[in-house]
């Protein structure tokens, strides 16, 4: 068996230093909020819908709170008091502060014990509903055959949810283990989620709880002519990492990509905003048994996949611990990573399998997320197909747990409905042919491969070290993430940001950190 | 056949053999099969073959096929839009400036409006730039200042008018309904709403833009898949180096 000789005492300064890293972010934790944060909870309280110029009501309430310097208690709190007060539900509180110019600040707050009263069962019922998700999911998994090692993932991208299900599919029917749906490509960045089913967008159309629940049912027909679960992914990341959280909880989405720092660093999204709202987003996938996925897979299509190979190792540790503080298991943890390396590179199939390799054995109960080469793919469709295969090659040589496939067409279109078959053809050619390959090889003693992963781990320790010895905010002002410099309150989202009083109330997230034992 | 006049070359001088690849939503089978042959037919290819289908389910079907085409080119009738401004690597180019214009070069670049992917705009700015060619950071003779994604077109000429830049770069990478063409389209109409339209090169790259698009919408030049920072280096000095001289 292909197997690494890893530095047992480097692995354990690198996780030390990835602790020490994220643990530095507790006061941020405990004592800060966002607005999406406040949004979600309202989400999770069943408010829903929006005005007729697009606005959500989970915004219409959390902004009343914050004119009137009220968001520090917790949007539950004056909600749940209005609820009390009027003999509203949730809903209908929402809907007047919206229609009726209801000001939920005007209204005197009850006593702490009779919001609570009232907040207790509203949360049992939701939490309720997302264990019984959790639970529908483990069932047909065990029903089915399980996930096949790499699973099979492909993405449908045509800016219409209804033009999404045809194509997602006929991918699962071709053999496709589960389908990401790319969200429109100015999304991350918009401080809302929009409402209802979506025909528009570019690169993808509109993450909504309406899309979720399309897809979702399409899927689950498809599993049950299949005999095979088919896993749906959308992005929990942006401005509203956790109402997106919250919605694939609801509808029983199985895979997000969630990453703790990927905002900051490519969207230009303000560091403390993103740290917050990762940290619930990823305890409500933890509570709900969504896998989350990194995207390493980032790093390398920025800077060069050899140089910076480290820099990939590096987020996969502070991602892991990150996810570690909001209740994430390992078996739940997609760490993210690529198949980058320039073609020209003599032996660049060996730096590859080393890199693959490493990452594999880092997170051994980790399902993997292994992106595909886009940097060299070009318009000539006949080398990118090549170059996926031997991507695909390293992905079952090495076990990866979940393998996006490359589309010969990558350089140049969203994919055609053929360009997907193609390279799930490609990919379960070679999965069956190699299948059991790695169990009949070794690595020679000082093989290259061993030598390199160790490099590139030691070359992340370090990197760690210093970023410890720094603090994150600080070194990410500096530039040393990406060669991106993202200044602590820089950024889009920190007017989002809010200091916690003593007396806010999260009950959500409280019951959730309960059940997650945090 | 005259020397110009040029057909397809499968593996005889102007044999017109083509290999075509598409999918109808059509089952896999002889029906299929014969709709696929019947469309190629339609199109003007003879012989058309059907090599390959494959079942893409769910009503669709891929195919692969073989045509002959009577058409022909004559490449003594074609004139194609280039870049045709000489390549110089980056120390040429920097000793270029030095000597033609005396002064810095300023370049802002951005992925403007709905675009989120700024690699691009990066290979050509950045200090690494791609496959070992530095981008525009790395110059002496240029002071690059890339604006990254999703930059609003208003944006993006208030800087190039405040730091009184010389060329604007846009990278347009998403290109699903065409928006790049929409997006590229409002830049230039709000530069010239602006007056800033003559005051600057206006250039554009993406990997379905090329020069003759570029130009078509009103851009200076345009650059496709496979650029990199010397290209778009050497075009923006000599271009100025030459509007200098005119004046």
């Amino acid at each position: 068996m292909l197997k690494l000789d890893l530095n047992k005492e480097m692995v354990s300064r690198a996780r030390k230093a990835a602790s020490q890293i994220t643990n530095a972010f507790l006061w941020l934790f405990d004592g800060y909020t966002t607005v999406t944060t406040e949004r979600t909870v309202l989400r999770l309280m069943g408010i829903d819908g929006a005005l007729k110029d697009g606005k959500p009501l989970p915004n219409v309430v959390v902004d009343q709170l914050v004119e009137n310097s009220a968001l520090q208690k917790g949007a539950a709190i004056w909600v749940a008091n209005a609820m009390l007060k009027k003999g509203f539900t949730a809903q209908q509180v929402a809907e007047a502060v919206a229609c009726n110019g209801l000001e939920l600040t005007q209204i005197s707050l009850a006593s702490g014990e009779e919001i609570l009263n009232t907040l207790n069962p509203i949360v049992e019922k939701m939490l309720g509903h997302i264990t019984a998700q959790k639970q529908k999911r483990e069932e047909l998994l065990a029903e089915y055959q399980p996930r096949p090692k790499p699973a099979i993932y492909v993405i449908v991208a045509t800016g219409n949810i209804y033009e999404d299900v045809d194509q997602a599919r006929a991918a699962a029917r071709e053999g496709a283990d589960a389908i990401a749906v790319i969200r429109s490509t100015a999304q991350s960045l918009l401080d809302y989620v929009p409402f209802g089913a979506t025909t528009v967008g570019f690169g993808g159309t509109f993450a909504t709880q309406e899309n979720f629940k399309i897809m979702r049912k399409a899927l689950d027909e498809v599993s049950r002519e299949e005999k095979r679960y088919i896993h749906l992914t959308n992005y929990a990341s942006g401005l509203c990492m956790p109402e997106i959280a919250a919605m694939g909880a609801m509808e029983r989405l199985d895979m997000m990509l969630n990453d703790a720092m990927y905002g900051i660093l490519f969207r230009d999204i303000n560091p403390k905003r993103t740290l917050l709202d990762q940290y619930f987003a990823r305890m409500i996938n933890a509570y709900a048994g969504i896998e989350i996925q990194t995207g390493e897979d980032n790093y390398l299509t920025t800077s060069d996949a050899v140089e910076k190979a480290y820099t990939v190792t590096a987020s996969q540790l502070i991602n892991e611990s990150f996810a570690v503080l909001s209740g994430i298991k390992p078996d739940k943890m997609g760490l993210g990573h690529a198949f980058e390396i320039n073609p020209e590179l003599e032996n660049s199939f060996s730096y590859e399998l080393a890199h693959a390799l490493l990452t594999k054995t880092l997170f051994p109960d980790s399902p993997v997320k292994y992106m595909p080469p886009t940097k060299f793919a070009s318009g000539n469709i006949f080398h990118t197909y090549l170059l996926n295969a031997m991507f695909n090659f390293a992905g079952q040589l090495t076990e990866q747990g979940v393998q996006l496939l490359g589309m010969m067409t990558e350089a140049i279109h969203t994919p055609h409905l053929a360009d997907r078959f193609l390279a799930i053809e490609n990919a379960q050619y070679i999965f069956r042919a190699v299948k059991d390959l790695n169990q009949n090889l070794c690595l020679s003693e000082d093989s290259f491969i061993n030598s390199r992963a160790n490099e590139v781990l030691a070359q992340a320790t370090e990197f760690l070290e210093r970023v410890a010895e720094e603090g994150l905010f600080s070194a990410m002002s500096k530039g040393e993430f990406a060669e991106i410099k993202r200044p602590e309150n820089g950024g889009k989202g920190l007017e989002g940001v809010f200091m916690k009083d003593g007396d806010y109330y999260n009950p959500f997230m409280e019951s959730m950190k309960q059940e997650l034992k945090l | 056949m005259s020397k110009n006049i040029i057909r397809p070359y499968g593996d005889t001088l102007n044999d017109g053999k083509m290999q075509l690849s598409f999918s109808l939503p059509v089952s896999c089978d002889a029906l299929g099969k014969e709709a696929a042959r019947k469309l190629l037919l339609q199109m003007g290819f003879d012989e058309a073959e059907i090599t390959a289908m494959n079942d893409l389910t769910e009503g669709f079907t891929h195919f692969i096929a073989y045509a002959v085409t009577s058409t022909s080119v004559d490449i003594s009738k074609i004139k194609v839009k280039v870049v045709d401004t000489p390549v110089m690597t980056m120390e040429e180019t920097d000793a270029f400036v030095a000597e033609h214009l005396g002064r810095k070069i300023t370049v802002v670049g951005a992925c403007i409006e709905s675009d989120a992917h700024t690699v691009g705009i990066d290979a050509i700015m950045n200090m690494k730039g791609y496959n070992h060619r530095y981008g525009l950071e790395r110059y002496h003779s240029f002071n690059a200042l890339n604006m990254g994604a999703q930059v609003p077109c208003e944006e993006l000429l208030a800087k190039a008018r405040e730091v009184n830049a010389d060329a604007i770069l846009v990278s347009q990478v998403v290109t699903q309904k065409n928006i790049h063409i929409k997006n590229l389209t409002r830049l230039i109409e709000l530069a010239e709403a602006e007056g800033l339209r003559d005051k600057m090169l206006f250039i554009c790259g993406g990997p379905r833009l090329s020069h003759e698009l570029a130009i078509e919408l009103g851009f200076d030049a345009g650059f496709g898949a496979g650029t990199y920072a010397t290209d778009v280096a050497s075009y923006i000095a000599i271009t100025l180096a030459k509007s200098i001289a005119r004046k």
